[in-house]
């Protein structure tokens, strides 16, 4: 049984990358190293924070996956939890409708397209050698130089937040969505049908008339 | 709001766009650089619609996410008819060997 070994080895890894990230940032940033002992002086976890903890972890954990995983359908798979956690996200911030909207367009349109594209593109008996990677120290370099960047701006600045009750937003939207954003709308209806069009012209097969 | 701020999206949504960077840039794979794509729009879609709950307010941010995922969809779409187009006239995905536009 080498499946259970590699799924460890596999979040063990994503582990040491996500740890080594926010080691290396928390080196830097003064503010996030005093993060946990802020979290812990805020008081008792409620399960409101828990559930976001979960969403994240989906979402993280499966970003980590589509990252390092090297077998492509195993890629395929962990985007579909990064895109679920994400979608849960958005309920925290309100966004109940975008949370459907994500599900399913991401999860049922992109996702069983990208799946498709895999099916049809490799020999599935040789999917390990397919994902090849190329050239992952740069990567881990850019990565390396982005990350702490971005954390600071994070956490460094003081935005303006404000108190922000939840509440449901779907009806609201679709008010705004067909008033103030009414030619936006419509121009994505046009640049859909220009997609649908464009795919099909360029993924036919080439009837040569001889 | 004692515990989940602004600044945890703001680090989730830096994580994803981190990993999906990687993800573009060490795979050979052209179906998993799109899902690296896909990955960094999530990122910026988080960010777009956490800064209109805590920040801004009104619709905007969630309207221009609307727009991010449908046009998202439309770019998987027209990439993975391309991705196929190069499999049928290459016999690979492998992003190095798409170097000709012609047959």
């Amino acid at each position: 049984m080498r499946t259970p070994r590699k799924l460890l080895a596999w979040s063990l890894g994503s582990l040491a990358v996500i740890g080594a990230v926010t080691l290396s940032t928390a080196h830097l940033s003064p503010a996030l190293a005093a993060w946990p002992a802020r979290a812990t002086q805020a008081g008792p976890l409620t399960l409101v924070d828990l559930v976001f903890w979960l969403f994240s972890a989906l979402a993280v954990g499966g970003a980590a996956g589509v990252a390092l995983s090297r077998n492509i359908l195993y890629t395929g798979l962990a985007l579909l939890f990064s895109l679920l956690g994400v979608a849960g996200l958005y309920v925290f911030l309100s966004a109940d409708f975008l949370a459907v909207a994500q599900v399913l367009i991401y999860i049922g349109g992109v996702l069983v397209l990208i799946l498709f594209a895999v099916m049809l593109t490799n020999r599935i008996g040789e999917v390990n050698v397919s994902n090849a990677s190329l050239g992952w120290p740069a990567g881990a370099l850019l990565m390396a130089i982005v990350a702490p960047l971005l954390f600071a701006v994070a956490v460094e600045v003081p935005w303006k937040a404000r108190e922000a009750p939840l509440n449901v937003t779907t009806a609201a939207l679709g008010h705004a969505l067909l008033q103030r954003w009414l030619l936006p709308f419509e121009l994505a209806s046009l640049i859909l049908l220009a997609t649908m069009i464009g795919a099909i012209v360029i993924a036919r097969k080439e009837l040569k008339a001889e | 709001m004692a515990h989940v701020n602004l600044s945890h999206f703001l680090v989730v949504a830096g994580l994803l766009f981190v990993l999906g960077l990687f993800t573009v840039l060490t795979r050979r794979n052209a179906v998993a650089v799109l899902m690296g794509v896909e990955l960094v729009l999530n990122a910026a879609n988080i960010n777009l619609v956490a800064f209109n709950h805590y920040v801004v307010g009104g619709f905007g941010g969630q309207t221009f996410t609307l727009f991010v995922i449908v046009l998202a969809a439309a770019e998987a779409a027209v990439g993975l008819a391309i991705v196929l187009s190069i499999f049928h006239t290459f016999k690979t995905i492998d992003v190095r060997a798409a170097d000709l536009m012609r047959e």
